[in-house]
Formats: C-alpha cells, structure tokens, sequence
C-alpha cells in the first residue's frame, strides 16, 4: 500500500524540509508547500472519507475550496478539534492529525457502508416520506437521525484560541491572484490607486504559475515565467497590499466585503501560541474587480464516486505543482481540451497516460495535436459508462456514442487503472457577482452563466475565467482593455502585449451521459458530498417539484459544506434537459455567503466572554459588591437584587429587607433610573404633550409623576418629573426604557414640534440616586444635611430642594416609590459612593438597610404601583391600569390621547389590572400563571394573568398583581389559578394592599 | 450595508443610524377631530413598496438628527438626503 509517488523535479515543494504528520493514527511524511491532500496522494492514499448518505468510500477529488469529498477533522483535542477541513486546502505543518468523517469504526471498514446495499430503499426525499407516521414516533425517530445527521465532530469545550476583526478602506480590492487578478492589481497599483489583492492560496498565479508548456506564450516566454516577474514586480508598489490565505467570504452592496485571513493554521501547534488564529476583514472598497477564476466539472455517469476519480485540472496541479503522482496507471475521461494539457503533463514527468475518452468527434487544437504526437491514445466519440472498484478506482468500461450523443452503442470495452481523470469544462465562479447583486447570463455556446455587463452593480468588474473568458490571450487583452475603462486609465505598462496560446475549437457538453443501463441500475453522483444522484434530480422531477429551488432542497442537492460548487451547473443541465426547459429561462439557485465556510471564531471575533456585551454599573457598584450583593441585569445595568446576610436565600433577605424599610429605613441605589434634563422656554408645553396629565401650573421646586404613552394609546413609560426652574425640568424614566424614552422624544422634537424651543439631556451616568425610604429616613437625612429645614411645611411629600453634602452640589426629591416617608438624593456621580457610606453611617442606629431590586418590587406592590414593563406589556391603556385620574381629560391633545376612545380601547372586556389574594394566605403564586373562572367548560377560557406576586411580610400575606378581562367590575369575584398539580383559589381585589389612606408618606 | 450621506455629518455607515419608517406622514393637528378610521389611517397604515420609498432615518449613533432619505428598496440605492423639513425631491 504504502509508496512514494513524489517526482523529483519541482519548483514549488521544498524537498529539503520533511514534515511529519498523521492521518487516522497512521505516521505519514509530506514536504514543506504540501496540502494534506497532495501529501495523501504522494503516499497513495486515495480514500479518505465516507459520503453522507450511503458511506460510499470516498477520494480526493480536487484541488482547491470546491472540493466535496476530502473533508476532515483535524486533531482531537476537545476545544481545537475543527471539522470539515478540506484536505485540498489546510496546509501541511508538523504534527497536524487529521482523521477521517463519517464511518465507524474506521474509513477501511466503515459499519454505515450497509447504506450503500440499501440505496435502492433511500431514494431522494426518504426521511420526508418515511418518518410522516404514526406522528407520535417523531421523538423516536429524531434521535436516530440526529445520531446520524451532519459530518464530523464539534468541539466540546470553548475555543481559546484568538480572532481579530479588522476595518479595511480601499479604492481597489482586487478578489483573486490568477493571472487576471495580478494583471489587475498592477493595474490598480500603477495608477496610484490604494489597492488590495487577496488569494486564498499560499502562493498568487493561481492555475498559471504552475503551466509550464511551450504553447502559452506572452511576450516571448513560458506564461509562467512572465507571470513570476510580474508578481515579483508587485513588491515594487507601496500602496499595494497582498493578503495570502485570505479567502473572500462575503460581498454585500455598496462594495462592503468581508475576508477571512488565516493566520496560523498553516504553523505548526507551537509556532502559533500567543498569535491571532482567524482575522476577519470588513472591507469598504470604492472599486471591485473579481478575478476568482473558474473551477473544472466533473462528468456524470454511472460510479462516478470512486477513489481515484480526479478532476483533470487537479492531476495537473498534483503534478506541475506538487510534484505527486495521482496514480500509476491513469486514464483521462473529457468532453474538452483541458484534459490534454493534463495529459502532457504526466507524459513531462514520466507517466504516460493510458486512454483518454474524448465524447467529441474529434478535435484539431493545437493541444490534441501535440498530445496525439506524443503518442497517447484517444478513444473519440466515446463514453465511460461505469466503474469498477470499491475504495479505489480499478478498471471503468467504455462504449461507443451515438451521432445524437443520447445514447451509446456496441459493446463495453474495460479498461483497467488505478486513477482516472475526468474534464466537463469550466464553471466560472460567479458566486460574488451575485452575491452583490449581478445577474446572470446563460451563454449556450459553451453552457456557461457568466455575469451580465448590464446588470452589474455599479462600481465593480469581474475580469478573467470568473467573467467566462477561459483562453490566455482573451483573459490578458480583455482585463487590460476592460480595465483600462473601469480604472480610467490612458494607457497601461501593457500596451502592445503579446501572446501565444492554443485555441480550443470543438465543444460537446452532455449533462447526463448515456449508459446502456436504465437510469434506475445506474449511480451517477451530482453531489457528492450529499449522496444526489442524476435520479434522485429525475425523480423529484417526476414528483411535481419545478423550481430549481425546491428541487434542490427535496434531493438536498448543493447544500453540504461545499455548497455543490462542483456539480450544481449539472443538476440545473438535466433539469433543463428532462424539462425541454433552455437553462438560461432556468436560471440558477441562489448564491449565498459565505463562499467557504467561516469558523464562528471569525465571526465573533473578540466579542466573547465579558466582551460580548457591554455592562453598565452604578457609581456606588463596588460598595454593593464588597456588601455581598447579588445582581440582577437590568437592561445593560448590574443590579443590586437582594443582599444576602448569613447565609440567608432570597425570600429570607427579602422579607428581612422589606420589614426594615417599613419598620424603620432602607436604601436603595436607584441610579440606574433614566434622567433627562429638559431645557427651553417651550419645557411646559412639551411635557403637556408628551404626558397625559398637565404640567402648566406645576409650581418650581415640585414633583409630579406622569403616565407616558405611545400614540396607539398604551402604557409606554412613566416616572416623576420635576421642575428645577421656570424653563427646566429634570425627568426619571424606567431603567429599561431611558434610552428608548430620550430616542422618542427626540423624534417628536425634531420631526413633528420643531418649533418649540426644547433641548434634551441625558444625565442618567452624570447624576447617583440615593433613595432613603421609611419612618426614620427623615432623622437619617437630618444628620447628612443638618442645615436643611425637613418640616412638611418647608419640604413636603412631591418636592425638592438644592442643597449641599461635604461641599458637594445635590438634589435631594421627596418622592416615595414605596409609599413611606422619602428621600431621593440626586448627586454627581463621582461622589455618589462617598455620600451612601456616610447616609450607611448616619443610618446605622436606625438599622438603615440596604435593599436591592427584589424588595422595591415587593414594596411597591403592596402599595398597588405598577412597574411599566411587568404588570404592563404594551396593550394596556391607562384606564386598563385603573389609573383614569391621571387623564387631563380637558387638555387639547397629548400623545396617544385620541388612541383613549378608539372602539377598541372603550371596549370594557378588556383586561385591566386588578389585586389578587389568596385563599390560603400562604400561597404565592407564580408570576405568569393564568387566571380561569371556570376548569370544568372546554376549553377553558383563560381570562388574565398574574403580572406581579409577593409574600408580603408587612401583611403577612401574599398578594399579587394581575390582569383580567372586565377585571374593574369583578371586585370580590372569586378565580381559580389552575396549576400542574393544584388548583389555587384567589379572589379579586383592589390593587392597594397596604396603607390605602397614604398615610405613612407623612409619618 | 449601505452607506448614507448624513446630511449633518457626511458618509457614514449604515451601522450608525436606524431607520423610522414611511417618511412625510404629518401627525394631524387636532386628533379629535378625527373619525376613528382617520385616525387608523395616521395611525397604523404604512407602505412597504418594492421602488422608489421615501423614508425617515436617525443617525442613532452619530449625531442622533433624524433626517430623510429617498432609497429604491429593490436595489438599496439611495437616491436622496435631505433635512427634516424640507422639501422632498419630485419623484
């Protein structure tokens, strides 16, 4: 098994540096500039996975991206380990492990080979038709075949590996380093212009580099030849930036692109500690030119799977480029001249190849010829029409074609080998074009979409075979010329370029080839990647499936990890042809990014861990840490929730905090609260139309709380709005809703009111609030602001005063979110910590408590306050709140207010808040939990829900808040919470449960 | 993503802004006056056209201005920027 098939002339492998690297446990050697793939093929390792569908044993097959077989896992440890790496591209470094996909227990005895016997049972659209019925053994059935759905293994752990997102400005990305691609960026580069050129090789001159044959000839030398100096000459530009390794993923409008540059992959694992794996750039380009080539078809007939099935184009670069041998008995299969060059090739280096199968008549290019003189033998008007072999191609079978091409004639001849060839033309990789937007064109003569000049979007060119231009001479002179307009150049250092190069005449393309076997007894794979065979195409067909869209999804043809970037032109071509449809009319499936699969490492680039989102913490956050508090997220905010004393969980620190705040004094950081200082000589009227209640006569130095809502008429905000002067207020909104709250008003301003004169401030970072709740915060106050007369007269409840802590500037409101005697102190934020010590120490005889979330929940809640957001959701009006008396029901307009008598918000059915308790005193119930009048009638009409629910330790009872359909006028009305194992008696009551009088606000 | 000329600020990317829907819908002076389904119309009735749309923009995470933009939805093309108030380009 194990042999060198490595030949000793090579320009591109350093020979001298011998890597080691493993492939399923087994020690292997490769060569500096290897891909794992062309290291397999130099130790005769043709089998390296097993297909999909029906484990068939599968071979490399290509060279590059598109490959569809030759996918593997690389490594094994559980946070590195990648899946479907294409051996074509990963390059060889020392030590890299790689196994194979799909087969157990191993690729040579693979246990879901069986498949391959049962394929007749598993035609296209088996698991839609098969796992219908009975319905209830869907959850039996999801767990096998998701044990068998998708390819290798992910990474069980997190990936410590680093990506990086860079931002790119440029006035030319040139995608693509083939000959088009280097002629372009010169181009770009000479003209002065700010260019990049990325390739997603290691090298640039994509298939050029390598084509050493005297018939390609510019300006008097080898095409490779005068490619190298011009590549070489590219270092002379400063403002040219080449990014190897760096593979376009996606091209958005207005030329935005992103490419992922891989960095270390290619090092082996020592070498890449403490370096960026993946970066992933965001290109804004003023100009685009494509050059990203084309990509070689196979041919479709029956086995055309096997190990040992290569693109012709591959063996080439296998052999011109790396210096291996794909076999030692080869044969070439083609409907073009591709094959040929393939052919020279191999007889340059030694092996000469044993026939080509050539399905056209003949051919008169200067290529056949020189191939013919070379002595190979070439079997015209022929056809393979199967294979033999089971991991690895041994013999295939020829017949002869008839004049129309749609059948073969006479009898098999069996030819025997160990690789064969095959060439169906070129596909240009349209896939960016579109990708922004271009549309296609069908080109009959050649079966080609290529992009079309007048629906291209403005700003960009495809140059080169991309653009379907597939001979030297057309892809030198057209860029130039194309170029020379796209780039507004005058002249170019190519002006008066020369070139030689053969000319392919004659053309055949069969889609499906014909075979002397009806379709149903033969395998010809289109993907192969996903097991889609030309019958599964027939059969959808057949089923009533049209659009290429459905056919594709239904045969899962196109959709593995290479997108079907080698056989989706195929599956349109017999679409086409069962259909008498004319492919162009057809069109193609849609072309999505990323043209190559992009690790989510890339993606997300730094923003993990901590950086995955931005946190907002309190001026007073550290203080609340060092005191054990737990948090809660609260939009972006950190929270304090409860805190915890000896060990306590939360309902014993709840109910311990709430008690204190009654009994004697809590504090609250209440800074996250939205603050927006509001300035102009317009403030009143502004505040008239964007509350429901009126703000005209609010006297300066007073508070008043405001009910905001959105023009459909619903709860949007609310909070307590002051007045520091005549033409300034300061307003408080939710936590949640501040940035929202400060965006809509801002709207209003600019959009609809751009006459008042009204300006608006954010001041949530700048100021701390300090909130001091209970019967003691009043003597606690005394001792911070001893100069400050506290007396109701002086300082009454919804007031404010300006005064000063230790020098510094404050505001202190007495306002009450909990219904007792409070204070909320407004000060910088920079000195907001400082000043909670010293209200903590002056505290500390009256047992001032700190409090969190979770308690100020609970407390307002007993006062029946509603907080927008939980007991409201975006449908409830005001009067649904109960909260009529804050309507200014004879003020002209405000926002929402003709919203309060559409038919719909008058309806009295509608669900309005309401207070619950419950039967036994003890059950709280859950928040969310549905409310039912009666469980026996079905279905059971759920007539609201429980919004907010507490154990109250003040009334030593629970108590909950809740909505329910004409809730207002079932006072009394006793419900049933229907829970998994109990039903829980509540009756409807009023939303005030504690301190209905207000009277502990003056306590 | 597309790039919109802030007519406040210059080129920036789209990133920065948020879109407001259907541009050149005036909030009606005396709502009251409104019959339930007038006042539906303003409320609640928006175009979602494939073509030429006149829309509002807000340069969230610039400048905070909202302005107009006339963009061809079929195409992303944005055809014209103009300040809130003015007046718009003739279709």
């Amino acid at each position: 098994m194990s042999k060198n098939l490595r030949i000793n002339k090579n320009n591109f492998i350093d020979q001298t540096t011998r890597i080691s690297f493993k492939f399923n446990g087994q020690k292997l050697f490769g060569y500096k500039g290897d891909t794992l793939a062309s290291a397999l093929l130099a130790n005769n390792i043709h089998l390296v996975g097993r297909s999909f569908k029906y484990h068939r044993p599968r071979g490399i097959m290509t060279c590059g991206s598109e490959e569809p077989n030759a996918i593997v896992q690389i490594g094994n440890d559980p946070s590195l380990t990648d899946p479907n790496v294409r051996a074509t591209e990963i390059e060889l470094y020392e030590g890299l492990d790689a196994s194979s996909q799909n087969c157990w227990p191993s690729v040579n005895f693979d246990i879901g080979g069986i498949n391959n016997f049962l394929s007749p049972l598993l035609p296209a659209g088996f698991y839609y038709k098969t796992f219908m019925w009975p319905a209830s053994f869907w959850e039996k059935y999801e767990y096998f075949i998701r044990h068998s759905a998708g390819l290798g293994k992910a990474p069980t752990k997190s990936d410590p590996d680093i990506y990086d997102h860079q931002y790119s400005h440029c006035d030319v990305l040139v995608v693509g380093g083939g000959i088009s691609g280097i002629i372009s960026a010169k181009l770009s580069a000479e003209k002065g212009l700010d260019t990049i050129l990325i390739d997603d090789k290691s090298f640039l001159g994509g298939s050029t580099i390598y084509q050493e044959n005297e018939c390609y000839k510019i300006n008097s030398v080898n095409s490779n030849k005068w490619l190298a100096n011009e590549i070489e000459s590219l270092k002379n530009y400063p403002n040219l930036l080449v990014k190897n390794r760096t593979s376009l993923a996606a091209f958005h409008g207005y030329n935005y692109l992103l490419a992922r540059e891989s960095l270390t992959d290619h090092l082996s694992v020592n070498e890449r500690k403490g370096k960026v794996r993946q970066r992933l750039w965001k290109i804004r380009a003023k100009k685009v030119i494509i050059a990203s080539g084309s990509i070689e078809r196979p041919l479709i007939f029956s086995n055309n799977d096997r190990p040992g099935i290569i693109l012709s184009s591959s063996i080439k670069k296998y052999i011109d480029y790396y210096g291996v041998k794909t076999g030692e008995n080869i044969s070439l299969f083609t409907n073009n001249d591709s094959a040929y060059e393939a052919a020279i090739s191999l007889y340059k280096s030694g092996v000469k190849v044993n026939v080509i199968v050539d399905i056209r008549k003949n051919s008169d290019s200067l290529i056949v010829k020189e191939a013919l003189e070379l002595g190979l033998k070439v079997l015209w008007e022929s056809s393979v029409v199967d294979t033999q072999g089971y991991k690895r191609i041994k013999s295939f079978e020829v017949m002869k074609l008839s004049d129309d091409g749609y059948n073969v004639v006479g009898n098999r001849s069996k030819y025997s080998c160990d690789c064969l060839g095959i060439s169906g033309g070129w596909t240009p990789m349209v896939h960016l074009f579109t990708q922004s937007g271009g549309k296609l064109k069908f080109r009959n003569e050649d079966n080609v979409f290529i992009p079309d000049e007048n629906k291209t979007p403005s700003n960009q060119i495809s140059v080169g075979s991309c653009n379907g231009e597939f001979k030297l001479n057309e892809i030198v002179v057209n860029t130039i010329e194309n170029l020379k307009s796209f780039l507004s150049l005058n002249n170019s250092c190519y002006d008066g370029i020369k070139i030689i190069c053969p000319d392919e005449k004659s053309k055949r393309n069969i889609w499906l080839l014909p075979s002397d076997k009806p379709i149903g007894k033969t395998k010809p794979f289109l993907d192969f990647q996903n097991d889609s065979t030309a019958k599964d195409v027939k059969l959808a067909l057949r089923e009533g499936f049209k659009s290429i869209e459905h056919v594709k999804r239904y045969t899962t043809t196109g959709m593995g990890t290479d997108q079907g970037k080698l056989s989706n032109m195929h599956a349109l071509g017999i679409i086409a042809d069962t259909t008498g449809t004319n492919m162009g009319e057809l069109g193609t499936t849609t072309f999505r990014p990323p043209y190559t699969p992009l690790t989510f490492g890339a993606i997300v680039g730094r923003n993990v861990g901590k950086f995955f989102d931005h946190t907002r913490k309190t001026a007073i956050h550290n203080w609340h840490v060092k005191n054990k508090a737990e948090f809660e997220n609260v939009g972006h905010w950190k929270r304090p929730w409860y805190f915890p004393k000896n060990g306590e969980n939360m309902h014993q620190a709840v109910q311990r905090e709430s008690k204190a705040a009654r009994d004697s004094a809590g504090i609250l950081d209440a800074s996250t609260l939205g603050k927006i200082d509001i300035q102009g000589t317009d403030s009143s009227e502004f505040l008239n139309r964007i509350y429901t209640n009126a703000w005209s006569k609010l006297e300066i130095g007073k508070c008043r709380y405001g009910l905001m809502l959105n023009e459909d008429g619903m709860v949007y905000d609310d909070g307590v709005t002051t007045r520091l002067g005549e033409n300034h207020y300061i307003m408080t909104t939710t936590t949640g809703g501040a940035a929202n709250v400060l965006s809509k008003l801002e709207d209003y301003l600019q959009t609809e009111w751009p006459e008042l004169d009204v300006y608006l401030t954010t001041v949530t970072d700048q100021y701390s609030t300090i909130s001091i709740c209970g019967p003691n915060s009043k003597k606690i106050l005394a001792k911070i602001v001893p100069g400050l007369d506290l007396s109701d007269n002086n300082f009454p409840h919804m007031s404010f005063k300006n005064t000063k802590i230790s020098n510094v500037n404050c505001r202190i409101m007495r306002i009450s979110f909990t219904g007792e005697h409070s204070y909320e102190i407004n000060i910088q934020s920079n000195y907001a910590e400082d000043v909670w010590i010293k209200c903590m120490e002056a505290g500390k005889e009256f047992n001032l408590t700190p409090y969190g979330t979770e308690t100020m929940h609970l407390l307002r809640a007993e006062k029946g306050f509603i907080i927008t957001g939980q007991d409201t959701d975006g449908t409830l009006t005001p009067s649904d709140l109960q909260m009529d008396w804050i309507i200014g029901k004879r003020k002209f307009d405000f926002i929402g207010k003709r919203s309060l008598y559409r038919s719909d918000t008058i309806r009295e059915d509608r669900k309005q808040l309401v207070g619950l308790l419950t039967e036994d005193p003890k059950e709280v119930l859950e928040e969310g939990a549905q409310l039912v009048e009666n469980i026996n009638k079905k279905p059971i009409e759920m007539l609201g829900h429980v919004t907010s629910s507490y154990f109250s330790p003040n009334l030593n009872k629970s108590i909950a808040l809740a909505v329910v359909k004409s809730g207002k006028k079932l006072k009394g009305k006793k419900l049933i919470v229907p829970m998994e194992n109990k039903n829980i008696n509540v009756t409807i009551t009023d939303t005030v449960f504690y301190d209905k009088e207000n009277k502990r606000l003056n306590a | 993503m597309f790039i919109i000329n802030c007519p406040y600020c210059g080129e920036r990317d789209q990133t920065e802004f948020s879109c407001g829907g259907e541009a050149h819908i005036e909030r009606p002076k005396q709502p009251t006056e409104l019959s339930d389904d007038q006042w539906a119309e303003y409320l609640f009735m928006r175009k979602n056209i494939k073509g030429v749309q006149f829309e509002r923009w807000n340069h969230a995470h610039g400048c905070r201005k909202w302005f107009n933009m006339v963009r061809d939805t079929s195409n992303d093309k944005i055809q014209a920027v103009y300040k809130m108030g003015e007046k718009p380009p003739v279709k």
